[in-house]
């Protein structure tokens, strides 16, 4: 059966299309005909015949791992709940999806619900979990249209309620949706914000959601691609899924591609089977007209900004060390971590000649002063006050000093926090200050060394002249 | 080789469950699963927090507690372990550092509270705290007693970086009728929320906003009026929440302490009384986990005033004809009126009402004193109310307990009606008041009844109506400014110091009666005590419930000496959480 896509929205020969074969596929709705019509749920009987521990051992030895930002193999995360749990177990499908530049999930839950549903039914079997959330950000008002829709769909015909499909097994999943905070994303404040009270970040240790997670019940907190991927992991059965893609991070990657570029958009590719720079020139068609690459944020804002004009040391296979140019990085979670970045949620920011880092850094920076739950101290007070060095150093009021400053202050926040918040906020003033420091020196004037800065200062100093 | 590797210390310490630990490079066993800030403290290292308090629930939010942490290496597959020269692993330091409070210690931990990079981080967290904080101290009734000043001191940075504008929130806040809040000092540790939440189970107070405009908020249109809400007030590390009673009133650093104990009910809760030249300023809880935790009521926090209140009784008074009005007097002939007086009343119409107020000492001098006349009419003014279920008791008189036993009452305040009885019959014809107003409802007297007295004896620290009608007041003192022992409902015998000088010409109540009995003739042993101290010497000769009792075995923190089966319900709650 040949599939065909919209026009102008046809896979690129480069693309692996597994989760995202549906996405503006020609005659495709979200109904549950259309899916099953396309083969749909015959993973669910498949696995519902299997063992709940043989499921996890087919995920464990796909080798899939978490597609929320961390990478964390998935398969491994669910054989920590306690071996003589007795309390009720939850499954979470972490739809907050809020990185900036992410919007993979986005897709999946507007245009492929079913797949979803399918991935967590499997998955809450293989965890032993009779209820599962879909916690929808606040900002997917129709996606949690649809998804109602699609689980009254899956209720109706038996793929969810009580004895599914003759199996035994029993699961309903619900959908919660968020008020809108970037640390909901995180899965202890997720939990939290389930729980409908104040979504601060738990201390792990002891609050692992594995162990002690929803209503302190041993608690499965997955991304949607992660969920979708389970069901490819039973289609293919896991050796096979192995097979694909880098060694160490086997599967396709959804890389959302967003900024300047001639072609943005979300293109699926086998983990590593790319370079930077054919997804950059191939597949996004290159840099727009007359312009050229800068910098690179390679995995959701929190991923440190990598120059696409410096050369990269590898290893050669000789043992000998070499040096690769940016755009010959393969795009696997594990050679873009070597090179000092993180692949993340696979959300490319690609910025051109005509970007300024601090002026990027600055509106990152407004993000994060704004996110930050203010739980923990480092974090609270150290967003904002990077944020107001980097405005202040946008309005050329900053001396040379201040630039050291900024980052220092994100190096003070980075490893002190409750969560990983912490990290996410420091790691871009990190590596925009580290590698684009001329920029930001260039915003300076060392006069302004002289000049304290807080509004009280600057009123006693109306009568300074230079 | 098994015997061999039986002597390694990790072994001796799981023996008795417990597990090694090396604490800035010298080596400790710990129970396991004690909290690293609980090892640090038990063995003298100290870790400043913000967050944490033993008695509250683990927020981990406020990273004053970082400290570097290290464990053995993680072994390869098949390679064997290698100890040091005194059986301990190598311990691979960790790049990132760990909060002490919710982490446990674990065999073979490194912890270093003194590293470069713990004190780097610390000094961090400080200056981050410090950003947004304002320069409040000249005008912070914390200052002196604040967490934020002694550890800026001790761990933070000479100089602070942040030269941006700070962030503005809400000051000066009313939330409750003796709380104000100032949102803009607060450091967000949150122990107040928790106290709120899981102590007094009032939960009115909450976070608000987000990031660096957190502030703590009270529920839109409640009060934070709970009986126990002043906690909240010691609980806070720094001047956010500050006391509307001490508000502005006296520098903490001029304050003196002394460990005394509450009056107010028979919980006997341990506290901390505040004083500066004879002015009682405040009164706080001191940790007693066997009898108040860390808390105090309210009302019993506040009840303090009377120490410096005019309507105390600053001099003997004296009324020599029925119809005059008092005149001062001085103590010696004072005591030899008493004295006539008491001699010229057969000794079967004397009725002494002691009162539960008062202390062991001054109970049994009153025993004495009614020995001495040789009245068998002796009882106290019982007060039973309803408990509160937390640490106020339904007895609210102090020293029920040691009535009993000192006066040998079995059953305290049931001799009172027959004395009101015989009052009014006629068949009482002096009454010895000692520290109790008569016309209050728990003693019942009316003020006619008064009229059918040949003599009435008041020994008070305040003026009462009991006292306007007596023909002789002698003034006693407060409980602020003797010594004294107590012993509380559930049969802890507990010390009361003394904070302030006695107000005018008042005299220590026991001595008072020591002089009264001795002007009636007595030579018991009491007769030559000079200090409350040798009293209870005596007592513990005398009975056999405080046998071998005295100052110093009592201690701070009180001594259990009585089983009375009765509890005091907040603390069986600490102790059963679930139950």
């Amino acid at each position: 059966m040949s599939i065909s896509y919209l026009p102008g929205k046809e896979p690129h020969p480069k693309e692996t299309r597994r989760i995202y074969k549906n996405i503006f596929r020609e005659g495709w709705d979200t109904s549950i005909n259309c899916y099953l019509a396309d083969g749909g749920y015959s993973e669910l009987r498949k696995a519902l015949s299997m063992e709940p521990k043989a499921v996890t051992d087919e995920v464990k030895k796909s080798g899939l791992r978490g597609r929320g930002g961390a990478g964390f193999p998935t398969g491994v995360k669910w054989t920590f709940i306690p071996p003589n749990n007795t309390k009720p177990v939850y499954l979470i499908c972490n739809c907050d999806e809020s990185e900036p530049g992410t919007y993979k999930d986005r897709y999946i839950v507007h245009q492929d619900p079913h797949q979803l549903i399918e991935g967590m039914i499997i998955s809450c079997f293989a965890v032993g979990a009779h209820l599962g959330y879909i916690y929808m950000r606040e900002e997917f008002p129709i996606a949690a249209e649809i998804m109602e829709k699609a689980l009254q769909e899956a209720r109706a015909n038996n793929f969810l309620g009580k004895n599914i499909l003759g199996s035994g097994f029993d699961l309903d999943i619900h959908v919660h949706r968020g008020a809108g905070a970037y640390i909901c994303g995180e899965e202890t404040s997720l939990i939290n914000s389930l729980e409908g009270v104040r979504p601060y970040p738990r201390i792990k240790p002891p609050f692992f959601p594995a162990a002690i997670g929803l209503y302190g019940c041993p608690t499965i907190v997955n991304n949607v691609e992660s969920l979708c991927q389970v069901k490819h992991v039973i289609q293919m059965g896991g050796e096979e899924f192995s097979k694909v893609g880098a060694q160490r991070s086997p599967g396709t990657r959804i890389i959302g591609v967003s900024g300047d570029v001639k072609r943005p958009g979300l293109y699926e590719i086998a983990s590593g089977s790319i370079t930077f720079g054919e997804l950059l020139f191939d597949l996004c068609g290159g840099p727009k007209e007359g312009h050229e690459f800068k910098a690179v944020i390679p995995g959701g804002s929190s991923s440190k900004v990598m120059r696409t004009d410096v050369k990269y040391s590898v290893k050669n296979p000789d043992g000998t060390n070499g040096s690769i140019s940016f755009f010959d990085i393969p795009l696997d979670l594990d050679s873009i971590a070597q090179h000092g970045s993180m692949a993340g949620s696979g959300a490319v920011i690609v910025m051109d000649d005509t970007r300024s880092m601090p002026w990027a850094l600055n509106n990152l920076n407004h993000f994060y002063a704004h996110e930050s739950c203010g739980q923990c101290t480092p974090c609270r007070e150290g967003c904002p006050w990077m944020l107001k060095l980097t405005t202040r150093m946008l309005e050329g009021k900053a001396s040379p000093k201040d630039v050291d400053l900024l980052l220092q202050v994100a190096n003070q926040i980075e490893g002190k926090t409750v969560c990983a918040f912490g990290e996410a906020a420091a790691w871009p003033t990190q590596a925009m200050v580290l590698k684009f420091k001329d920029e930001f020196l260039a915003l300076t004037d060392s006069f302004n060394d002289k000049l304290p800065h807080s509004t009280e200062a600057k009123e006693q100093r109306r009568y300074f002249t230079r | 080789m098994s015997e061999e590797t039986s002597k390694l210390p990790k072994d001796i310490a799981a023996a008795e469950g417990k597990v090694n630990v090396q604490i800035n490079g010298t080596w400790y066993q710990f129970p396991r699963g004690m909290r690293i800030i609980d090892a640090c403290k038990s063995v003298g290292v100290h870790v400043p927090t913000f967050c944490y308090h033993p008695k509250l629930a683990i927020a981990g939010s406020c990273r004053m507690c970082l400290v570097e942490q290290g464990m053995p290496p993680r072994l390869a597959p098949g390679q064997a372990p290698s100890y040091d020269a005194q059986g301990y692993q190598h311990i691979q330091w960790m790049p990132r550092p760990i909060i002490a409070c919710a982490n446990t210690v674990c065999e073979n931990m490194g912890i270093k509270t003194n590293s470069p990079l713990a004190e780097e981080v610390r000094a961090g967290v400080l200056e981050f705290l410090l950003a947004n904080h304002p320069l409040d101290c000249p005008i912070c009734d914390q200052a002196g007693e604040c967490k934020l000043q002694e550890f800026s001191n001790d761990y933070g940075k000479l100089k602070g970086r942040y030269t941006e504008s700070k962030t503005k929130k809400g000051k000066n806040l009313s939330v409750g009728p003796n709380i104000n809040l100032d949102q803009e000092r607060c450091v967000l540790c949150g122990r107040c929320i928790r106290f709120m939440r899981d102590i007094a189970k009032d939960p009115v107070l909450s976070f608000s906003q987000r990031g660096t405009h957190n502030a703590v908020t009270i529920y839109p249109g409640r009060e934070l009026d709970h009986p126990y809400s002043m906690n909240v007030v010691d609980l806070c590390p720094v001047g956010a929440l500050t006391s509307k009673d001490f508000r502005f009133k006296m520098r903490v650093w001029f304050l003196k302490e002394t460990k005394s104990i509450d009056v107010n009910c028979g919980t006997g809760t341990n506290i901390t009384i505040w004083s500066r030249e004879e002015q009682v300023y405040r009164l706080t809880p001191r940790q007693n986990d066997e009898v108040n935790s860390c808390w105090m009521p309210d009302e019993h926090r506040l009840n303090y005033r009377f120490i410096n209140s005019p309507q105390r009784i600053p001099q003997p008074v004296i009324r020599t004809d029925i119809n005059a009005p008092h005149r001062a007097s001085t103590w010696e002939p004072s005591f030899s009126a008493l004295a006539e007086a008491i001699k010229r009343v057969p000794a079967d119409q004397i009725a002494i009402i002691a009162s539960g107020r008062m202390t062991n000492e001054e109970l049994y001098m009153t025993r004495l004193l009614a020995e001495q006349i040789g009245t068998k009419h002796v009882d106290i003014v019982s007060r039973v109310k309803e408990s509160d279920g937390m640490l106020i008791s339904a007895d609210r008189n102090p020293n029920t307990t040691g009535a009993q036993v000192i006066l040998g009452l079995e059953n305290p305040g049931s001799q009172l009606e027959m004395i009101r009885d015989g009052v009014q019959r006629g068949k009482i014809k002096a009454i010895l008041c000692l520290g109790e107003d008569l016309t209050s409802p728990e003693a019942g007297f009316k003020a006619q009844d008064f009229e059918n007295l040949n003599y009435l004896f008041v020994m008070d620290h305040t003026a009462s109506d009991t006292a306007r009608a007596a023909d002789l007041v002698l003034p006693g003192v407060s409980f602020a400014e003797k010594f004294g022992t107590m012993i509380n409902v559930t049969g802890r015998i507990q010390r009361l110091n003394k904070a302030i000088e006695p107000i005018g010409y008042a005299k220590d109540d026991w001595t008072i009666l020591q002089s009264i009995t001795k002007a009636l003739g007595s030579n018991s042993p009491a007769m030559n005590a000079v200090s409350s101290m040798d009293i209870l010497s005596l007592i513990g000769q005398e009975y056999a419930a405080l046998e071998n009792i005295n100052w110093g075995r009592v201690g701070d923190c009180g001594l259990q000496v009585l089983e009375t089966g009765v509890t005091i319900p907040l603390i069986e709650q600490e102790k059963n959480p679930q139950g």
